[in-house]
């Protein structure tokens, strides 16, 4: 269990013409090698925000580290010069970015553009770079790479162009990969092989991954670990199984009943009433009481801390607090629930089903 | 993980549960902008073009008071009082506009010389005319042209585009045939052309700007029109019986304007350009009228001597032609919804 | 893509035929004689001159002359200066016009496009705001009115340069070239910093920046070329400003090119000469337009291979 990368505090401002926007307020967590961890949340809960801080990718003349540290190897990235910042992005942390259609230069062949880190950062002869670029496409699955290396991105197809960018981010072996939404752009079949192709190297390479995504059904197939974002901050995180099968707060209940299920097919899709808060003038308490029918007084005045439900779930909620009234959750919830040991819902499986 | 896992005891009605109104949570922050207004907030943010808008309308006034403020008529010939310097009271104890011209490469009062008790703002031409009532007629000559030639691009190239763009079919391909073969004429050489043909004369810059001006906007009307009639919105206007008529003026033109209104502002300095263009190299206006062209023209042949002929419309045709693009700049930013935030 | 291309020149052509017709018969409708040059004419005189010009036969038979010659490139004779074909005029002219054009086009592009890059780098700073309001400045400012004012202050009043004229080498060029430059220095800077700002921002340059290339493998690797490749379209009106600015700019330096010839033929009514200078202007303003088409095509890959977008 070596944790990679701790992200400590962070909170993160930008300047706008309206004025501050607090996009991060408060972001803890760690990254233990070799594991996935998904951030999910809806747009605008800061999942993207975060990791671009993470690679320091944001535009500098807008954004703003306010507090918090982000330790890589011993390095606080929010303090780095920007020099060192460029060795560390494409070597140890690359990235896989959500539209393939767009992060690919247009005027450039796909070899070199896969190319560009390798010479960069390992200091290879052209031929053995080149080598290892055919290799790469190899290895994502791009057909006749000997020959298709020295086309341009729009000889490729969407998911094709996913594969290369994928190949680019592995370009270097990186330690720690993050993955922005990288099959939301994409038709589902596709979804799936980048999927698969994703997990495949993971084995392969032995790397860590940031996953963010919005698509629970996703999550539930790549990730270890799941965080989940509302208003700037992490509002509950623990294993898939805890966050799927023992979810604690009211947000999570949300996102979990609106995802559609088959076996549950004559319930009305629930959807969360409401919009996500104004991070220009975030609310005093728990960002999420306005449209949480479980909310308390305290919810409108302070935020909450994290409470711990196991050693590897938290979740930031009043409701975990001994003083807090019991409130039943979702029925839907209470289904899940009930299958988790552990859970105050669990009951033991009698039959032979799983 | 920094966690506060030792709960502090809290007042017990601190967990008192509350309803949230659903309202409350459907409620939408920011106070809802219609397109022309947020328009109207961006331009407004936008210094550049809210001076240019502000110097426009000074240059606007002048245009039309200007010829009357000094008691001086345009085309009155004064011989005695020829080649006068400008000499302004007030400004004149400072050194500058103090009626001091060359002669023969020595300074001299010629107000003093010559006698003359009056005061020429601008100075006077070889025939002894005012030129501040020159200048401030002129610019009304060339505002006047490039207003009429811009309306008149405005007119036929939003039909003409639109037509085509809205007909389709067999119109729009004859349509676009002429234009194609239009569009490779320089505009340069059929202005010449229609102008050399033509009386010289206001009507004839004007026609000869437009012969060719419009298609810019024909074209880019066509090409939004094409966009918008195959939108669902039109569409559904048109499954509920609207009419051609009420389609395009209802749903089609309003969604338009604004590109209308930014390549119209574009087109005005283009055609102050053409004028002047056309009065320098002398086959536009003739005398005795004025446009800011004719005058920079007479104020080029005796620039050695009389430097200030040449500097006074040659500053008014370049801070008018910088406003009509500032403000064009500040419409496009203001109006074109790609660079919202 | 050979199709495409085959078409534009069969358009190219029909367009100058149609200029060429369209300026005949203006020509023909142009008050004042071709050859008001020739006074104190008597009759037969006259006759005799109108018979060596061909202007002496109905209309319909001298156009079809003309464009019969035209063929040939033959533009016809001069009635301005006696007995000089056209085509020698227009050859013994076209160098300094050609000079002056390349000189203005190479210096005005690529400091535009300097100052554009600049002001793209260094968004909202000193340098964004100063490159942007002189890029104003030179598409506002007429080019006459820049040449006069370089003429007054470089030429008359410090003596630094020629006033005019084509007999001083090198020199005679300056402040010609500058005040041609003006226009395509100041289009190609607006064009190339609202590119490089949009490119700057897509995506693709946020992947560049994920792979750790610094600053300036950013700018010029990725950046530059995508925001450098739309430049080609507006060399077409970048020619016609070229050749607009010269009619102006070779008459205030008296320099002996095409442009100032041009002029003083519309001054003269000197037919044949204006309709040839008309033709050869339009013909190389379409023949950039095509050029242009043609060069997006090859340079950018993203249309290169399917074939083109007419």
């Amino acid at each position: 269990m070596t944790k990679i990368l701790q992200v400590k505090d962070l909170e993160l401002s930008f300047h706008t013409f309206a004025g501050e926007v607090k996009a991060i307020r408060g972001v803890n967590f760690d990254l233990i090698k070799g594991e996935t961890l998904a951030i999910v949340g809806e747009s605008g809960s800061g999942k993207s925000v975060t990791t671009k801080s993470i690679m320091r990718l944001l535009p500098q003349s807008s954004a703003e580290y306010k507090n918090g540290e982000i330790l890589f190897e011993g390095k606080d990235l929010t303090k780095v010069s920007e020099k060192t910042m460029q060795k560390i992005r494409g070597k140890d942390i690359s990235m896989i970015f959500q539209d393939p259609m767009t992060s690919l230069n247009p005027t450039m062949t796909i070899g070199k553009q896969i190319m560009e880190p390798i010479l960069k950062h390992q200091k290879l002869s052209k031929s053995k770079a080149l080598e290892q670029t055919i290799n790469l496409l190899n290895l994502v699955g791009i057909p006749n790479a000997e020959s298709r290396y020295k086309m341009y991105p729009h000889q490729f197809s969407g998911g094709q162009r996913q594969r290369i960018v994928i190949a680019i981010a592995l370009a270097c072996n990186p330690k720690i990969l993050i993955a922005d939404e990288p099959t939301t752009a994409l038709d589902v079949t596709i979804q799936a092989q980048i999927l698969e192709l994703m997990k495949e190297i993971q084995k392969k390479i032995d790397t860590s991954i940031i996953f963010i995504t919005h698509d629970l059904g996703v999550v539930a197939n790549v990730a270890d670990r799941v965080a989940v974002m509302y208003g700037g901050k992490i509002v509950e995180i623990g294993t898939v199984d805890e966050i799927f099968y023992n979810p604690q707060h009211p947000y999570t209940w949300g996102l979990l009943s609106s995802m559609p299920s088959m076996d549950l097919a004559d319930q009305k899709l629930y959807a969360i009433p409401g919009t996500p808060p104004d991070l220009l003038n975030p609310p005093k308490g728990d960002a999420f009481a306005l449209r949480s029918e479980y909310a308390m007084k305290i919810d409108m005045e302070r935020q909450p801390p994290f409470f711990k439900v196991s050693d590897t779930h938290y979740a930031a909620t009043w409701l975990l607090h001994p003083q807090a009234p019991e409130v039943e959750p979702p029925a839907v919830i209470i289904e899940r629930m009930k299958t988790f040991p552990g859970s105050r819902y669990y009951v033991e499986q009698t039959g032979g089903n799983a | 993980m920094r966690n506060e896992f030792e709960h502090e005891q809290l007042p017990q009605e601190e967990f008192e549960r509350i309803t949230i109104d659903s309202d409350q949570a459907e409620r939408i922050e920011k106070p809802s902008l219609s397109f022309w207004q947020d328009a109207w907030l961006r331009l407004r943010k936008n210094k550049a073009a809210v001076v240019s808008v502000v110097v426009l309308l000074l240059f606007l006034i002048l245009a039309l008071i200007g010829p009357h403020l000094n008691g001086h008529a345009g085309d009155a010939q004064n011989l005695r009082h020829a080649n006068l310097p400008p000499k302004i009271p007030g400004i004149e104890k400072m050194g500058i506009f103090d009626g001091v011209g060359n002669l023969a490469g020595k300074k001299v009062d010629l107000y003093e010389m010559k006698k003359v008790d009056e005061y020429y703002w601008f100075g006077t031409d070889g025939l002894g005319r005012d030129l501040f009532t020159r200048l401030w007629l002129g610019t009304q000559v060339s505002l006047f042209i490039a207003f009429v030639a811009a309306a008149i691009d405005m007119v036929i190239g939003v039909a003409y585009g639109g037509i085509s763009g809205y007909y389709g079919g067999r119109t729009d391909d004859i349509m676009q045939r002429i234009v194609e073969i239009l569009i490779g004429i320089p505009t340069l050489v059929v202005v010449i052309l229609m102008i050399m043909i033509m009386d010289p004369g206001i009507m004839a810059i004007i026609i000869a700007i437009s012969i060719t001006g419009w298609i810019g906007m024909s074209r880019i009307v066509r090409a939004q029109t094409l966009k918008y009639k195959s939108q669902e919105f039109v569409l559904a206007s048109r499954t509920l019986g609207s009419k051609d008529g009420k389609i395009i003026t209802k749903h089609l033109l309003p969604n338009m304007l604004g590109i209308i209104i930014i390549n119209t502002m574009f087109t005005i300095p283009n055609a102050i350009f053409f004028e002047a263009f056309l009065s320098f190299i002398g086959i536009g206006l003739q005398a005795p009228d004025a446009s800011l062209g004719t005058l920079i023209n007479d104020g080029y042949k005796v620039m050695e001597h009389q430097p200030y002929m040449l500097l006074f419309p040659a500053l008014v045709i370049s801070i008018l032609m910088i406003a009509f693009n500032l403000i064009g700049d500040g419409l496009r930013d203001a109006l074109d919804p790609k660079m919202k935030d | 893509m050979v199709k495409y291309i085959g078409k534009r020149i069969v358009y190219m052509f029909i367009t100058l035929f149609l200029i060429a017709t369209v300026s005949f018969f203006l020509m023909q409708s142009l008050p004042g004689s071709p050859i008001a040059s020739y006074s104190k004419l008597n009759e037969t005189q006259r006759a005799i001159v109108e018979k060596k010009y061909g202007i002496d036969k109905p209309k319909p038979v001298q156009y079809a002359i003309y464009m019969k010659n035209l063929a040939k490139g033959d533009l016809g004779t001069s009635f301005a200066f006696k007995g000089k074909s056209v085509n020698d005029l227009l050859a013994s002219r076209i160098k300094p016009s050609l000079i002056l054009g390349a000189q203005a086009m190479v210096f005005g592009t690529l400091v535009g496009i300097l100052l554009g890059m600049l002001a793209a780098l260094k968004q909202n700073t000193f340098w964004d705001y100063g490159s942007t309001f002189f890029a104003i400045l030179g598409i506002s400012i007429p080019s006459f009115v820049f040449a006069s004012l370089l003429q007054y202050w470089i030429a008359s009043q410090w003596h630094l340069l020629p006033v005019g004229l084509w007999n001083d080498g090198w020199k005679s060029s300056v402040l010609p070239s500058l005040a041609l430059a003006m226009g395509p220095l100041a289009l190609s800077a607006r064009f190339i910093r609202t590119e490089m700002i949009e490119v700057l921002s897509s995506d693709y340059i946020t992947l560049a920046k994920a792979k750790g290339a610094n600053g300036f493998e950013i700018a010029f690797k990725h950046a530059f070329r995508n925001a450098l490749i739309p430049l080609i379209t507006v060399l077409g009106p970048l020619a016609a400003g070229l050749v607009t600015g010269s009619l102006v700019v070779e008459q205030i330096f008296a320099i002996p090119g095409i442009g100032e010839q041009f002029v003083s033929s519309i001054m003269v009514n000197d037919h044949a000469t204006i309709m040839g200078t008309t033709l050869l202007f339009s013909a190389f303003l379409i023949f950039i337009i095509f050029i242009v088409d043609i060069l997006y095509g090859v340079i950018d890959p993203r249309i290169r291979l399917s074939g083109g977008k007419g």
